[in-house]
């Protein structure tokens, strides 16, 4: 088992370097990302170098590396605090609208550093839709949910047709068909929700990220979300944080498991196929997390 | 025992006496508003007793009263009545014949009958005092006749003014009011709505922004007279080139130019209510889920198309509710446009932004100051209008807020 | 699997034939977005540009009115005279004193006592109710309550204390009809204080015994005291301010005297008289005007100011 051996490898390393200015080395990450790349095939939607995110001087997250698969769902699951929506949100430079947040380290998408200083954070979020926690639809009609996004990123084609699209990708097509015009805030919950995926399908974005998408939704709700998911992933990359570990049994492909550092910076325990994570994970504190001894 | 019972006794003695006085405090407020209204009403009706240069009935004609003589008996009665010289000034600005037969009628009231008023008396007093003012009359000025009059009508909205308080109208000050508060919401509106989309949408936590964040909430502090005084400096005499319309051509005569016009007043009022409504504007902006930014921004929103797509239609009657509040004071707002320049007298309407101006406020302290007691009722009566001005702007206010917190 | 939801296999191809989108994340010049956050940014600044005008004109005309009069004569001399050149704010300085005296000593303790019923005795309907009754007085325009300064509260206190005591004009009627034009002032500020008080203050308070009134007035009342006194100072700011109830009902010309019966000019009746006149500029009475407002603006910018720094202390102690 290779993928086995590079993460004993990565532990290994973890433990080594206990200088904490060492940690974000820009070599050392180097070196290490060469070494995973073995890990699977080479099509990798995104990938995370060395980085780091705080709050003011407040390190929420700590020295990152971590490829997610194109077309694959990776669930990010971890214990509540320790950074997950954090590291989400770092993926398409949404952590910018909070004032305090800033990052260290790098971002590659398509081979470029989205933090780099010449890159525009709203050509990345065209290209990284998201989906939050709480469906929060625009107080518009539902037709406007969908095509809003479209518009303002200059899509030309035929409205309509894409209106229909996208909402029936988002599997909410037959409940809302008849009431287009009505306010998207007049759903449901999960309607919403899915009115929310809608949304971000619209706009054709690469990467899909979603900060507990099922959690304020009932089971029956939730389940749509995840077949949904399920059915996204055959199209777009797909990252989901999730505090449900039987969700992030059930739908991912991978999984990364983050945990509270000494200093309450979170980093990354355990990074792996999800099968794999789940029934024979690396580390004493990803079993004793998915086994529910802590979290 | 029987001794902390006594203690609580006291206690609770003086926990009531204290408790009145709090309450007798409140109902101070309310009745110093009811009495500041009565007593405006006071002024505003009552009795006058008004006497004539000629009486009526003595100009009848073979026994017709004035009111029905034809149009040429009216002129006839002029040209016997008033001196040549004005007889023939009348004719020559619009001839006899091409008169209205209700005009002249009007001369002959005002030229020759020339009602007068010699005394009035206020409400209260008319009310219930009747038989001691017909007494006072009768005693006083024999020659008079009493009559219960509203000093606000129809026509003391509709006249311009005029030097004899029964002849002034608000016409002039209510055009100047609206002009001028055109300018103030021309010049306040979007510069705070920016200022506050500014400072909530785009500012970073620098120090120039948290400068410019104090600075408003200090200028919402200071007294209008000092914006009075920068209006004067600034727009009537620095910028008077253009405030006075001299560079857009808007004088025909360049050397009597003068900066004292409509513009500058606005502005200067623009300039005073400018804080309260970015205040006002960024309570309203705050107020927008931050989820609904998110949303946006997450579908690849540049920040003007969230503002504009998302923030601002959330937030518009919120932002609208704290526009009328601050306009609503600048309506009411007297001392800085007396410093600015208000025209103590003018008869002719406003025609623009150039022009002369008085406003409502400005006449109500005008004929306030004035020792007569006629110029006191119709300083009343302009007061009512300009407390039903502000009251249906309030109003306006609270059907917004409440359709605002419907929404939500 | 309670339903099957029936997912169409999305046909991209039309969609992606409606964006024009390459792989390129660099910064598109978005001429449209930078004109508009730079007009923004400008509308910000205005504020900027309006207390730089105001320091900037007012001082230049104290300067050149300071060329004529010394700093020393403008605090010390008692008589304001520009015919004889007397210019001495003291007369002026006095009669605003006594006006905003006369102002606090009825809006303080009634505003007060207002405030401490409506947060702690009034039922919240009751309240509901009063607040905005005091939100009007507080929206009447100051030209009306000069007229009624003039038309009640003068014609009140001749009556009361005889015609011959009290002038026409006078400082304790103007003063008097401050103080109630700010009572909703003082008395919403210092609810507000009040209000914030922990509910859990109150309960331990009337747990130990204490009756209403002691509650409200030894725990709760220190306990908001620094708002209150915020209240308080940013009322004085407001009332030395206040100009059309003294310039219609106090009086006009300079006095100093400390009889309230008296008619006597304030610094802001001061400067509405004598700009409402015909004023040249660059007269020694244009100048001077803007030398009584330099001084009037520093006097309430210093209260607005430190009755900042008190409200942010109370924050402090509550969050
Ligand atoms: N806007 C913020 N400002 C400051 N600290 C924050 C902010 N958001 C999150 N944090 C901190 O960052 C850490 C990680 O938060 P988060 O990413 O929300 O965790 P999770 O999603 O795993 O629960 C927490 O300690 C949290 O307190
Ligand atoms: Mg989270």
């Amino acid at each position: 088992m290779r993928i086995e051996r590079i993460f004993a490898d990565k532990n290994k390393k973890r433990k080594i370097r206990v200088d904490p200015l060492n940690l974000c080395h820009p070599r050392s990450n180097h070196a290490q990302s060469k070494r995973e790349l073995i890990m699977t095939n080479n099509n990798y939607a995104i990938e995370a170098r060395g980085l780091n995110i705080y709050y003011d001087d407040f390190l929420a997250v700590r020295d990152v590396n971590l490829k997610i698969e194109a077309r694959k769902i990776t669930a990010i699951i971890g214990p509540s605090g320790c950074g997950k929506s954090t590291m989400l949100r770092a993926f398409n430079r949404m952590n910018e609208l909070v004032p305090s947040a800033w990052a260290k380290g790098e971002v590659l998408y398509h081979g470029e550093n989205i933090y780099a200083p010449d890159v525009d954070p709203v050509e990345v979020r065209r290209r990284i839709g998201m989906v939050f926690q709480k469906p929060n639809p625009f107080p518009k009609s539902i037709y406007e949910n969908v095509a809003w996004g479209a518009r303002i990123n200059g899509y030309r084609g035929n409205m309509d047709e894409l209106v229909e699209q996208s909402l029936r990708g988002a599997a909410i097509w037959d409940e809302v068909k008849d009431k287009l015009d009505q306010s998207g805030l007049s759903l449901s919950g999960g309607q919403q929700q899915r009115l929310c995926i809608a949304r971000t399908i619209a706009i054709k974005p690469d990467i899909i990220l979603m900060d507990e998408p099922a959690s304020a939704l009932d089971p029956i709700a939730t389940l749509k979300i995840e077949e949904l998911m399920h059915e996204l992933s055959k199209e777009f990359t797909i990252i989901v944080v999730t505090h449900n570990m039987q969700q992030a049994a059930r739908v991912s492909d991978f999984t990364a498991f983050f945990n509270l550092g000494e200093d309450r910076a979170g980093v990354l325990e355990e990074y792996d196929k999800t099968n794999k994570l789940f029934t024979n994970p690396a580390k004493q504190t990803t079993e004793d997390y998915i086994t529910g001894r802590f979290g | 025992m029987s001794e902390f019972k006594a203690n609580l006794d006291i206690r609770h003695r003086a926990g009531h006496i204290w408790r009145n006085i709090f309450r007798a405090s409140t109902v101070f407020g309310i009745l110093a508003l009811i009495v500041l209204l009565l007593n405006i009403a006071n002024s505003a009706f009552g009795y006058v007793a008004i006497e004539n240069d000629i009486n009526p009935a003595d100009l009848a004609i073979n026994s017709i009263p004035i009111e029905q003589l034809h149009q040429v008996d009216l002129v006839w009665i002029l040209e016997q009545n008033v001196s040549a010289g004005l007889f023939r000034r009348l004719e020559s600005e619009m001839p006899w014949e091409e008169r209205a037969r209700e005009e002249i009628y009007d001369l002959v009231v005002e030229r020759v009958v020339n009602p007068q008023v010699v005394h009035t008396w206020p409400l209260g007093g008319s009310l219930f005092h009747r038989a001691e003012i017909q007494a006072e009359v009768a005693a006083k000025f024999p020659g008079a006749t009493l009559e219960f009059r509203s000093w606000l009508t129809g026509d003391f909205l509709t006249t311009p003014q005029s030097p004899e308080a029964d002849r002034a109208g608000v016409r002039t000050a209510i055009l100047g009011s609206g002009w001028t508060i055109a300018i103030t919401i021309l010049f306040a509106f979007p510069l705070g709505v920016g200022a506050a989309i500014y400072l909530e949408e785009y500012a970073s936590d620098n120090r120039l922004n948290r400068v410019i964040q104090t600075n408003i909430n200090n200028l919402a502090g200071v007294p209008s007279i000092i914006y009075g005084m920068l209006g004067l400096a600034i727009f009537v005499r620095a910028l008077e080139p253009f405030t006075s319309g001299a560079i857009f051509g808007a004088v025909d005569d360049t050397a009597t130019a003068s900066g004292r016009t409509i513009i500058s007043a606005g502005m200067t009022l623009g300039l005073l209510i400018l804080p309260l409504i970015i205040i006002n504007a960024q309570e309203a902006i705050k107020a927008v889920s931050n989820s609904l930014r998110q949303a946006s921004y997450g579908m690849g929103a540049t920040r003007w198309q969230t503002v504009w797509h998302h923030v601002l239609p959330n937030a518009i009657s919120g932002i609208l509710t704290g526009t009328i509040l601050a306009i609503s004071r600048a309506i009411g707002e007297t001392a800085p446009l007396v410093v600015v320049g208000a025209s103590t007298f003018i008869t002719f309407d406003p025609e623009g932004p150039f022009s002369k101006f008085t406003t409502l406020p400005i006449q109500i302290y005008q004929w306030t100051a004035r020792p007569q007691a006629e110029f006191r009722n119709i300083a009343a009566a302009a007061i009512l209008v300009l407390l039903a001005m502000l009251l249906s702007m309030n109003a306006a206010a609270v059907v917004l807020r409440n359709r605002y917190n419907r929404k939500i | 699997m309670t339903q099957q939801i029936e997912i169409p296999s999305p046909s991209t191809t039309t969609i992606e034939a409606g964006y024009n989108r390459t792989n390129d994340l660099r910064k598109r010049r978005r001429l449209g977005e930078t004109v508009i956050q730079t007009l923004l940014f400008l509308a910000g600044g205005i504020s900027i540009l309006t207390t730089v005008g105001i320091v900037y004109e007012l001082s230049k005309e104290s300067v050149h009115f300071l060329s004529q009069v010394s700093l020393i004569e403008f605090f010390t001399h008692a008589k304001w005279n520009p015919q004889l050149g007397n210019f001495g704010i003291l007369p002026l300085l006095n009669a605003t004193l006594m006006t905003s005296t006369t102002a606090m000593l009825v809006a303080l303790p009634m505003g007060l006592s207002i405030a401490i019923y409506l947060s702690e005795y009034a039922t919240p309907k009751a309240s509901s109710i009063l607040k905005p009754i005091l939100e009007v007085l507080a929206g009447i325009p100051t030209v009306v309550y000069g007229y009624f300064a003039l038309t009640f509260m003068t014609p009140l206190l001749r009556s009361v204390l005889g015609k011959d005591v009290v002038e026409i004009y006078n400082t304790a009627s103007a003063g008097i009809v401050i103080g109630i034009l700010i009572i909703p002032m003082v008395s919403s500020m210092s609810e507000d204080a009040l209000s914030a008080v922990p509910r859990a203050l109150r309960e331990a308070s009337y747990g130990l015994g204490a009756t209403k009134l002691e509650t409200a007035i030894k725990v709760v009342l220190p306990a908001a005291i620094s708002g209150i006194v915020a209240a308080f100072i940013v009322a004085i700011s407001r009332a030395i301010g206040e100009t059309m109830i003294v310039a219609i009902a106090a009086g006009a010309g300079p006095n100093l005297t400390f009889n309230p019966f008296l008619p006597a000019e304030t610094m802001t009746g001061h400067i509405v008289r004598i700009s409402g006149g015909d004023l040249s500029y660059n007269s020694i009475d244009y100048n001077s005007i803007f030398a009584i407002g330099l001084f009037l603006f520093f006097i309430t910018l210093s209260l607005n100011i430190i009755s900042q720094r008190v409200v942010r202390r109370f924050r402090e102690v509550y969050e």
